[in-house]
C-alpha cells in the first residue's frame, strides 16, 4: 500500500478515536480489560466450533454502532490483513478430510469447517481490536496500561511513538513524495534509494531527539515521565463491564446458537 | 510475519505473554540501571522512525516485489539491546492497534519473535562478536546480515511452533517449516542489507554514534554473553515447561497437535523422496523431552483414524444452522436499530 | 529588583569540533525588558540562548541569571527561572496531548493533581487555548502548536521568557495573534528571531549579533531603522518601514 493512504489511514483511525459517545467515555481499562477478555474467549474455543462464534458478532456491532464508527472502513482494514490467517488456514481444507453431516443430505468436509472457524475468529479479533483503538484514544489506552502496571519506560516509550509518528509521518510523506517526484517510474523505489532515505530520516530523527530533550529539560525533566490520574471508574464502566462478562459467559458456556435454532425449528414444526 | 490472534490457542498467547512480559520488565529496569535520560526521549523517536521506515516501499532487486525494513536490529546496534528491545515490542504494540498486524493476544507471540531474538540474539551472539565497536565496514555488513538472518530464521520457526501448538491449523511440522524458512531467509537476506545499508551511512555521516555510542550504549554491553545465553536457556525451558502443563490440561493442545504434527498416512507417502530430511529437521527441533515427535511418527496407525467431529448428531448441527442464521440476523437488527436510534 | 536580571559577560563558546560560536560577547537585561535578538544565519543567536538555560555551559567568561551564577550546579534552579520556546512547536510539544504537555513542567516541580490542573488552566487561558486542552498536538494547526508551547513553558511560571524564532512558520493572522499576546507578557523577554517586524513591535530594545559578539545594543527605533548598520549585518529594513 502506498505510504500516503497507509499514513492517512492511521490518521483516520486516530481522529475517530476522539469522538464523545458512550462508548468513547468509558474508562480505557474497562474497554481494555473487557476486549482482551472478549478476544480469550473467542480464541479458546475449539477449532472446529463455528455456529457458537455467531452470538459473539454481537460485540463488534454494539461498538461500531453506539462508537460511531464506519463499518466499511473497520472492514477494509481486516480485509487488508487477513492474507495471513487465510495463508495459513488454507491448509486445512487441503489436509483435513474428515466429513461432517451439516444438514441431512449434506455434508462437508471437516477442513472446511475449521477453515470457517479461524476465519470467523480472526473477524472478530481483529475487528475488535480496531474498534477498541478506534473508540480509545491512544493516550488513554497508555495510562490505562501505566495503571494496570506495566513498566514506565514502556509506556513512556509507547507515547512517545504515538506523537511522534504523525510528525515523522509528515516528514517521511514528503521525502517519498519527493522520491517519487523525481523518480519516473520504478527506479527510485530501490534499496539504494531507500537506504539513503532511510539513512538522513534516522540521523535527522537522532538531531530531533537532542531538541526534544532539550525541550524536555526546559520544564524539569530528570528522568522520569510523570503519569497523569485523571480517570476514574464509574458506574456505567462497571455496569459495562458486568454486562459484558456476563454475555461472554453465555456465548461460552450454552450453545446460543443452537439453543435458538431449536426454538425456531420447533415454532415452524 | 505476525502471528494472528486466530491462529493461537489461548494457552500459547498466555505463555507468550508472560515471558514477553517478562523480558519487557527485565528489560526496563536494566535500562532504568544503565541509561541516561538523554536516551528515553531518543528511544521514543527511534520508535516512530521505524514505523515510519517501515512503511516506505522498496523493490526488491529481480522479484519485483516490495519488501520493507524489520528494524530490531538496527535499533540494537544503535540503542543496545535492552532499549532496542522496549522500543520493539512498543512498535508492535502500535502496530497491532493501529493497523491490526498480529493482535493483541498474539501481541506476546510477535515481541517474542520479532524483538527477542533480534534484540538479545542476533546481537550479542553475532552483531556484537563480529561488528565489534563498529570499526570497519566490512564486519557491520557481515555483522549486520548475518544477524538478521538468524534472528529472523529464529522467529520464522517460533512461528510454526506456536502455530503447531495452537492447534487451529492442518498444516504438519515439517511442511511449515519447509514453507516458512525458506521465505524468511530471502526476506532476511533483503532486510539484512538494508540494515547493514543504513547501519554504514549512519558510520559515514556521523561515525560517533556508533562508534562513541553518542546514541547512550548501556555499560552492560559488555555483559558476558554465557550470562545472556543462561538467561536464554531458563526461559525457554521455563516457557516449554509451561507450555507442556498448559497443553496437558487443555484437550485440544499438545498430545492433540501432535498427532496432527506427524502428518496423515497419505501425506507421508507424497514426501517419500525428502521424508529423510524431514525426519532429521525433526530429530533436530525435538528439543523437549516431552514432545516426542519421533515416536509419535511412529505409530502411524493411531494416526490414521479420521478426525471426527466431536460428538454432535446432524439434529443439532441443523439447529446450528439455522441458530447461526438467525443470530446474524439479530445481530444486525441491533445494530442497525442502535443507528437509527442514535441519529435522532 | 534583581532577580530578574540577564547578564552575560565575555561569554566565549567553543563547540567540540572547534567552531567558535560566541567570542566575549557581553549584554545585561534588567527586569521587565523585552529585547530582540537579531543577526545573519549562523551569527550565533541559537546558541546563545542554549546557554540561557544551561544546554551549553560557557567555554569562557559567566553568565548570571538573577543571583544565580551559571554553573552545573545551579542550571536546574535556573531552568526554573528561564522559560525557553525553541522555534520548532512539534519539538516542544512532546507529550501526547495538550494536558499532558502543558502539565509536564508542573508535575515535573513535584505539584499535586490540583495544583497541576489549575496551572494548565491558567496557562491554556492565557494563550487561549483552554478548548484543545484534550486535542493530541497532530491535531492543532501550526499556530495552536506555537500557542501551546508557549503555555506550557508558561505553566513552569518562569521570572524571564527566551523565545527562538516564534513566528516562524505562522501564517499572516496566527503571527499577529501571537504578536499581540506577546505585547501583553510583563515578563522578560528575550526574542531571537529574522521576524524584524516582530522584534519592532513586540521589543523595546535591540542586540545584533555577529560573529558571536555584540555588533550593535540600542533601542529598537534606532538600531531597526539604521539601514547601513543593518546591511552590514546581512540584515534589511523591517518590511514596514521600507515602504517610505
Amino acid at each position: 500500500m502506498a505510504f500516503d493512504s497507509q499514513y492517512y489511514n492511521v490518521g483516520y483511525l486516530d481522529r475517530l478515536s476522539y469522538q464523545d459517545t458512550f462508548v468513547h467515555r468509558l474508562d480505557p481499562r474497562t474497554k481494555l480489560i473487557t476486549t482482551l477478555l472478549f478476544l480469550f474467549t473467542v480464541i479458546s474455543f475449539s477449532k472446529y466450533e463455528v455456529a457458537a462464534l455467531f452470538p459473539f458478532l454481537l460485540f463488534p456491532a454494539i461498538f461500531l454502532t453506539v462508537g460511531e464508527i464506519p463499518p466499511g472502513f473497520i472492514l477494509k482494514k481486516v480485509l487488508l490483513v487477513s492474507p495471513f490467517a487465510i495463508f495459513i488456514g488454507i491448509f486445512n481444507p487441503l489436509l483435513d478430510h474428515g466429513q461432517v453431516a451439516i444438514l441431512p443430505g449434506l455434508t462437508l468436509p471437516a477442513g472446511w469447517l475449521s477453515f470457517a472457524s479461524i476465519l470467523l475468529k480472526f473477524f472478530l479479533t481483529v475487528s475488535m481490536a480496531l474498534l477498541l483503538i478506534a473508540t480509545t484514544s491512544f493516550p488513554t489506552i497508555c495510562h490505562a496500561l501505566r495503571r494496570l502496571g506495566l513498566p514506565s519506560i514502556f509506556v513512556s516509550q509507547l507515547l512517545f511513538l504515538y506523537r511522534y509518528i504523525f510528525v515523522l509521518g509528515e516528514e517521511v510523506m514528503r521525502i517519498v513524495r519527493a522520491r517519487d517526484m523525481r523518480s519516473y517510474g520504478r527506479k527510485g523505489t530501490e534499496i539504494k534509494v531507500f537506504v539513503r532515505i532511510a539513512g538522513v530520516l534516522f540521523l535527522r530523527t537522532v538531531e530531533r531527539a537532542e531538541r526534544i530533550y532539550f525541550a524536555m529539560l526546559a520544564r524539569g525533566y530528570e528522568g522520569d515521565m510523570p503519569v497523569s490520574k485523571k480517570y476514574h471508574l464509574t458506574t456505567s464502566d462497571l455496569a459495562f463491564a458486568l454486562s459484558v462478562i456476563v454475555c461472554l459467559f453465555i456465548f461460552r458456556c450454552y450453545p446460543v446458537t443452537q439453543i435458538i435454532g431449536n426454538f425456531f425449528r420447533g415454532i415452524f414444526s | 510475519m505476525h502471528m494472528a490472534d486466530a491462529l493461537i490457542s489461548p494457552a500459547v498467547g498466555a505463555t507468550m505473554w508472560a515471558g514477553s512480559l517478562a523480558v519487557l520488565g527485565y528489560s526496563s529496569r536494566k535500562i532504568r540501571e544503565t541509561i541516561d535520560n538523554k536516551t528515553i526521549p531518543l528511544m521514543g523517536v527511534m520508535g516512530a522512525f521505524i514505523f515510519a521506515a517501515q512503511m516506505i516501499n522498496f523493490t526488491i532487486p529481480g522479484t519485483g516485489s516490495s519488501g520493507h525494513l524489520g528494524g530490531g536490529m538496527i535499533l540494537a546496534a544503535l540503542l543496545g539491546p535492552y532499549a532496542a528491545f522496549v522500543v520493539v515490542a512498543s512498535v508492535l504494540t502500535v502496530q497491532a492497534l493501529f493497523f491490526a498486524d498480529g493482535g493483541l493476544l498474539a501481541l506476546g507471540c510477535n515481541v517474542w519473535n520479532l524483538g527477542l531474538y533480534p534484540c538479545f540474539i542476533g546481537y550479542y551472539l553475532i552483531y556484537k562478536p563480529i561488528a565489534g565497536d563498529g570499526g570497519n565496514y566490512r564486519r557491520i555488513f557481515i555483522a549486520s546480515l548475518l544477524s538478521v538472518i538468524v534472528a529472523l530464521q529464529f522467529g520464522a520457526f517460533s512461528v510454526v511452533l506456536e502455530t503447531i501448538l495452537s492447534g487451529k491449523s492442518e498444516l504438519p511440522f515439517h511442511t511449515f517449516v519447509l514453507l516458512m524458512q525458506p521465505i524468511h531467509l530471502a526476506i532476511g537476506l533483503v532486510e539484512g542489507i538494508v540494515t547493514a545499508g543504513i547501519l554504514s551511512y549512519v558510520k559515514n555521516a556521523r561515525p560517533e554514534i556508533l562508534d562513541t555510542g553518542a546514541v547512550s550504549r548501556p555499560p552492560a554491553a559488555g555483559l558476558p554473553c554465557k550470562n545472556i545465553l543462561i538467561v536464554f536457556v531458563v526461559l525457554a525451558v521455563l516457557t516449554g515447561g509451561v507450555l507442556s502443563w498448559f497443553a496437558s490440561t487443555s484437550p485440544d493442545g499438545l498430545e492433540w497437535s501432535i498427532e496432527k504434527v506427524t502428518g496423515k498416512g497419505e501425506l507421508a507417502e507424497q514426501e517419500k523422496g525428502i521424508a529423510p530430511v524431514l525426519k532429521e529437521i525433526q530429530e533436530k527441533t525435538a528439543f523437549l523431552p516431552d514432545y516426542n515427535f519421533k515416536q509419535a511418527h511412529k505409530e502411524k496407525p493411531e494416526t490414521e483414524k479420521v478426525p471426527a467431529w466431536p460428538g454432535i448428531d446432524t439434529g443439532t448441527s441443523v439447529s446450528g444452522v439455522v441458530g447461526g442464521g438467525i443470530v446474524l440476523g439479530i445481530v444486525f437488527l441491533i445494530g442497525y436499530g442502535i443507528r437509527i436510534f442514535k441519529r435522532q | 529588583m534583581s532577580h530578574h536580571i540577564v547578564e552575560f559577560k565575555d561569554v566565549c563558546f567553543r563547540y567540540p569540533d572547534g567552531t567558535e560560536a560566541l567570542h566575549n560577547l557581553s549584554f545585561r537585561i534588567i527586569h521587565g525588558e523585552s529585547v530582540g535578538i537579531i543577526g545573519a544565519n549562523g551569527s550565533g543567536k541559537s546558541t546563545l540562548l542554549l546557554h540561557m538555560n544551561g544546554y551549553l555551559m560557557p567555554t569562557g567568561g559567566t553568565v548570571n541569571i538573577g543571583d544565580l551564577h551559571l554553573t552545573r550546579k545551579t542550571r536546574r534552579e535556573i531552568r526554573k527561572k528561564v522559560g525557553i520556546v525553541f522555534q520548532n512547536p512539534d519539538d516542544q510539544l512532546f507529550m501526547p496531548t495538550v494536558y499532558d504537555d502543558v502539565a509536564f513542567g508542573p508535575q515535573n516541580l513535584g505539584m499535586d493533581e490540583e495544583d497541576v490542573q489549575k496551572r494548565v488552566r491558567a496557562a491554556l487561558d492565557l494563550v487561549n487555548c483552554y478548548d484543545l486542552i484534550n486535542k493530541p498536538p497532530h491535531h492543532l494547526s501550526n499556530g495552536q502548536k506555537s500557542a501551546v508551547a508557549i503555555a506550557a513553558v508558561m505553566a513552569m511560571e518562569p521570572d524571564i521568557l527566551a523565545m527562538d524564532e516564534p513566528a516562524a512558520n505562522l501564517d499572516p493572522k496566527s503571527r499577529r495573534l501571537l504578536i499581540n499576546l506577546l505585547k501583553t507578557f510583563e515578563h522578560s523577554k528575550i526574542i531571537a528571531s529574522h521576524d524584524l517586524d516582530l522584534i519592532f513591535d513586540v521589543c523595546k530594545r535591540c542586540i545584533i549579533i555577529r560573529e558571536g559578539t555584540v555588533a550593535a545594543d540600542g533601542p529598537s527605533q534606532d538600531i531597526l531603522t539604521n539601514k547601513i548598520l543593518l546591511e552590514e549585518n546581512n540584515l534589511e529594513l523591517p518590511l514596514s518601514l521600507q515602504r517610505r
